[in-house]
């Protein structure tokens, strides 16, 4: 487990601890000095007991209850007005258009009970539909709407924003920003190493990578990735029983026509079942990301730019197919390199989702007590069983099948379809970009909400590496790759304090 | 003492066939490693013609013929005429300029062509004055095929060139000198040069000739119709003169704790080389390939790592080919080849079998229990020979050779070749038995 984050530690060396601890064994910190962290501990649920701890309104700002009550300076309960419970999330209160403009189907249904919460959630261009919408995801052709067709809400983003604003600084008591936050150990190990084998220490390494005395296969690059790009971040990590990481994520930043803010964060994840995966991936994100980050400043509306880097990473994938195979990739069926991708496109007021296979995006708002989403639909077996009424979710997914891809980026996929969708959020919150190997250990978008810490818009670096801790100590079956954009963009620079 | 230009060495390639995947608490790795050397303009099927080099231009190269001159050789007469036959066409293939003798052998070996312990160097004159001396050869006297391989081995070495290559005739049993005699000097020659051998007629021991190409790296056949043999000495005198590179040798590195469990030729015969590795170095050993022309072969290595945790990926072994030289150095031909080893917990992945590495297991299967059924048949275990012979036509005909289902139709009655179950034929051609059993190691290649 030492390529883990560690999730319990001292906020000024990182030594683990142990709970009850007041002062750090390794460094002596005071650790009374700082609020604990509660996101340091992301399989303790804390808004999943938030009922049973009776937090008092809708709306509110749930407490975490091991944040000490005295001096952290919550705001008082945002002016929700709503009554309902704060938990349920209700498929009218978040959707979204596919690229050809029509709203995607509702999400999981609400559960029975529950009160039908007001349009408080994240709002969209369109106005609602009816619950029982029949169109499939994809159904529609992949034409993005006009820009023309983004009328601005009144009621939306714009008067939430002065709360939002307002927050900030609380958001900022209840840190302990750790500018000195270490990388991970693995990754130090290998540099610090240096040639020597990390397995054996005895060997040397040769240059392919491989111990000359034990023949162990050192860490590689992509085994662990961290970046940050102004308020965006993303990390990725092999995962603790895959030999490679064919995940791959490109973020950035930029700026409109106009000047405002965008944040871009792709991930792909390859198919391991075709030829060089981790090739695709990074072949992919890397063509999506400069598409956006070169359409954007152009002014191509993010929902169009969104589409055309799909094609983009698309065609960047198809071309792998035409490369010769390395000497050492002799698998029995040679299949054309192929990945998912999955990104998210941030201005001040708009938040682009777009994907094919089956990569997420969820949003999860600041204010918990708002529901939070899942924003894409996957191209997969256990989704269309879903969608076609053939199976229950909890059936579908327990499926063997539930993560066979029915759509994906490569030369031998049937036809590209790529979905978007866009967004206008009415409040602050955080968009989480992320692959299966992350929403295997949080699938619904409360159970995501729940591991993503509370001050994940300021911190996303710091959040970013707290998703993956939860995904390795789930398992780390999968290759576990998260992007966070805050949402709405801020300049850059100012995301992280 | 190699010394070749770099245009004229032919480029190496190693390609590794393998399941990398194992299950937790697995160790075996197998890999089918294909070797392909290739020089520049045509790229033949077969070795069938020296067209790396020029005409009139090769490396530099000397051969000896050993023709067996023991008595039996005049029983049919047509054996010895045919064997003068077949030398004078395998001199006329002979490229200009490579150093050659021709050895008479009974049960003392002599010099037929040119003599005095020297090589001639082909030309149109040499190779006149060498059939005429062909026809002074008269069959009488013994066979000790030792002694022509010891002399073969004076002869060739007293010529400074690049590939020493013997051909070897032979019609009768070894019986002028002991088994010993005959493994001590094949131990002499082991490296020094290679050698086909053939048996013409059906009075040899298979086992004799195959052991022979064997522990000399060369080829193995039967010409049980003296008649065939010019055309059987022209091919094999091409194929000398197509290799360009001799004394390969495949590098294995190992990591430490690591088991070589076999290192076999699988293709185009099966020939196991576990037992020839010399050392070179930290966990590393070279296994003699022999020369080398514009061919491809294909070797199964079986390694036994220490078992590792679910993800975790090593190197079972790296795959070089060098080419050992004079003052222990090597030349480093630059292909590599990795077999790795993954472990993962996708059963699917782990319990795969590569095809290559399915098809050579059954290939080599398939030669082993032709030999086994072969030598219970001649025991008398009638049972044991079906139930041999039975499952090697079912291997035959499930991997597609052809060749050696039709060998096996001529020893045992096919009844259904799928399930293996066949009938031991009652009178079986001695001919027949024997191409089966010479032959029983040639195998085909997976269908692309």
């Amino acid at each position: 487990m030492s390529q883990m984050p560690q999730l319990s530690a001292c906020p000024s060396c990182e030594e683990p601890l142990e709970s009850g601890d007041r002062f750090c064994g390794a460094c002596g910190y005071d650790l009374s000095a700082v609020p604990e962290r509660p996101e340091d501990n992301p399989t303790i649920t804390m808004n999943g007991s938030v009922p049973a701890q009776g937090v008092p309104a809708a709306g509110a700002y749930p407490e975490p209850p091991t944040v000490p009550p005295a001096g952290t300076g919550w705001p008082a309960p945002g002016p929700n007005g709503a009554g309902g419970s704060p938990a349920a999330h209700l498929p009218t209160d978040l959707q979204g258009a596919d690229s050809g403009g029509s709203p995607l189907p509702p999400d999981t249904p609400p559960p029975p009970g529950a009160p039908p919460a007001p349009a408080a959630g994240v709002r969209f261009d369109h106005p609602p539909q009816a619950a029982g919408h029949p169109g499939p995801p994809g159904g529609a052709e992949g034409h993005p709407v006009p820009p023309g067709g983004y009328a601005p809400q009144p009621d939306g983003y714009s008067a939430q924003s002065v709360t939002y604003q307002a927050q900030q600084p609380d958001e900022y008591l209840l840190q302990a920003p750790d500018p000195r936050v270490s990388a991970d150990p693995a990754a130090q190990a290998a540099g610090a190493g240096g040639k020597v084998c990390v397995a054996c220490r005895a060997g040397r390494v040769d240059d392919d990578g491989y111990c000359e005395n034990c023949g162990h296969a050192q860490p590689r690059e992509r085994d662990h990735m961290e970046q940050e790009s102004g308020p965006v971040a993303a990390v990725s990590d092999r995962g603790l029983r895959h030999h490679r990481n064919e995940d791959a994520f490109a973020i950035g930043s930029t700026a409109l026509p106009d000047g405002s803010p965008a944040s871009v964060a792709i991930v792909c994840d390859g198919v391991s079942s075709a030829t060089r995966p981790d090739d695709a991936s990074m072949a992919a994100s890397k063509a999506a990301s400069e598409a956006l980050l070169a359409a954007l400043p152009r002014g191509t509306h993010p929902q169009q730019a969104m589409h055309d880097a799909i094609i983009a990473a698309s065609r960047a994938v198809n071309s792998l197919a035409a490369e010769p195979a390395t000497a050492r990739e002799h698998a029995p069926h040679q299949n054309a390199p192929a990945c998912t991708i999955v990104g998210a496109v941030v201005t001040s007021g708009l938040l682009i989702v777009g994907w094919v296979g089956d990569s997420r995006a969820y949003w999860v708002p600041v204010d918990r007590s708002a529901p939070p989403a899942r924003l894409t639909e996957d191209d997969s077996w256990a989704a269309q069983m879903v969608a076609a009424g053939l199976m229950s979710e909890a059936e579908a997914y327990a499926d063997e099948r539930a993560h066979a891809i029915t759509g994906w980026l490569g030369a031998d996929a049937y036809e590209l379809e790529p979905h978007t969708a866009a967004f206008k959020p009415d409040r602050p919150g955080v968009v989480v970009v992320c692959t299966d190997g992350l929403w295997n250990y949080a699938e619904a978008a409360e159970e995501m909400a729940r591991v993503v810490p509370l001050d994940a818009a300021a911190h996303p670096l710091h959040s970013a590496r707290v998703l993956v801790g939860h995904a390795l100590d789930g398992g780390g079956h999968d290759n576990v790759t998260v992007a966070l954009v805050p949402f709405p963009a801020v300049p850059q620079g100012a995301g992280s304090a | 003492m190699a010394n070749f230009s770099k245009s004229n060495v032919p480029q190496f390639s190693v390609d590794v066939y393998q399941n990398e995947y194992l299950p937790e608490g697995a160790g075996e790795v197998n890999a089918i490693v294909t070797v392909t050397a290739t020089g520049g303009g045509t790229i033949g099927t077969a070795v069938s013609a020296p067209h790396l080099f020029s005409p009139g231009q090769g490396p530099s190269a000397a051969v000896a013929i050993m023709v067996d001159c023991s008595g039996s050789m005049d029983y049919p007469a047509t054996k010895m005429r045919n064997a003068r036959d077949a030398t004078a066409a395998a001199i006329d293939t002979l490229r200009d300029g490579v150093h050659f003798a021709v050895v008479g052998g009974t049960h003392v070996a002599k010099e037929v062509y040119p003599g005095g312990g020297r090589l001639a160097v082909a030309d149109a004159t040499t190779r006149e004055q060498a059939k005429r001396a062909l026809r002074s050869l008269s069959a009488g006297g013994g066979t000790a095929i030792g002694t022509w391989l010891k002399l073969a081995d004076r002869l060739l070495s007293s010529a400074d060139v690049a590939i020493r290559h013997g051909i070897l005739l032979t019609d009768g049993r070894n019986e002028h000198e002991s088994p010993q005699d005959l493994k001590a000097a094949l131990d002499a020659c082991a490296g020094r040069f290679t050698c086909d051998a053939r048996g013409v007629g059906t009075d040899w021991e298979v086992k004799e000739v195959t052991g022979i190409a064997s522990a000399l790296l060369g080829t193995a056949d039967i010409v049980a119709d003296p008649a065939g043999l010019a055309a059987d000495f022209t091919q094999m005198m091409e194929t000398a003169m197509g290799k360009e590179v001799a004394d390969v040798s495949l590098r294995l590195w190992t990591p430490v704790d690591t088991t070589v469990k076999f290192v076999k030729q699988v293709a185009p015969t099966v020939e196991e080389l576990t037992g020839r590795r010399t050392e070179a170095g930290p966990r590393a050993g070279d296994y003699p390939l022999g020369s080398w022309g514009d061919e491809s072969r294909d070797y199964h290595v079986c390694v036994e790592v220490p078992a590792a945790n679910i993800g975790q990926e090593m190197l079972a072994a790296r795959i070089s080919l060098v080419i050992p030289q004079p003052d222990g150095t090597v030349q480093n031909l630059g292909a590599q080849g990795l077999v790795r080893a993954v472990w993962t917990d996708d059963m699917v992945a782990s319990t795969s079998i590569n095809p290559q590495v399915a098809h050579y297991t059954g290939q080599a299967e398939l030669a082993q229990v032709i030999q086994q059924g072969l030598d219970l048949r001649k025991s008398g275990d009638t049972d044991g020979a079906t139930a041999k012979l039975g499952r090697a036509v079912q291997l035959a005909s499930a991997s597609g050779n052809a060749d050696t289902a039709k060998l096996l139709a001529k020893v045992v009655d096919v009844v259904d070749a799928a399930t293996g179950t066949v009938r031991l034929k009652a009178k079986v051609e001695e001919a027949d038995e024997m191409t089966l059993e010479t032959r029983s190691t040639k195998t085909v290649r997976v269908k692309k």
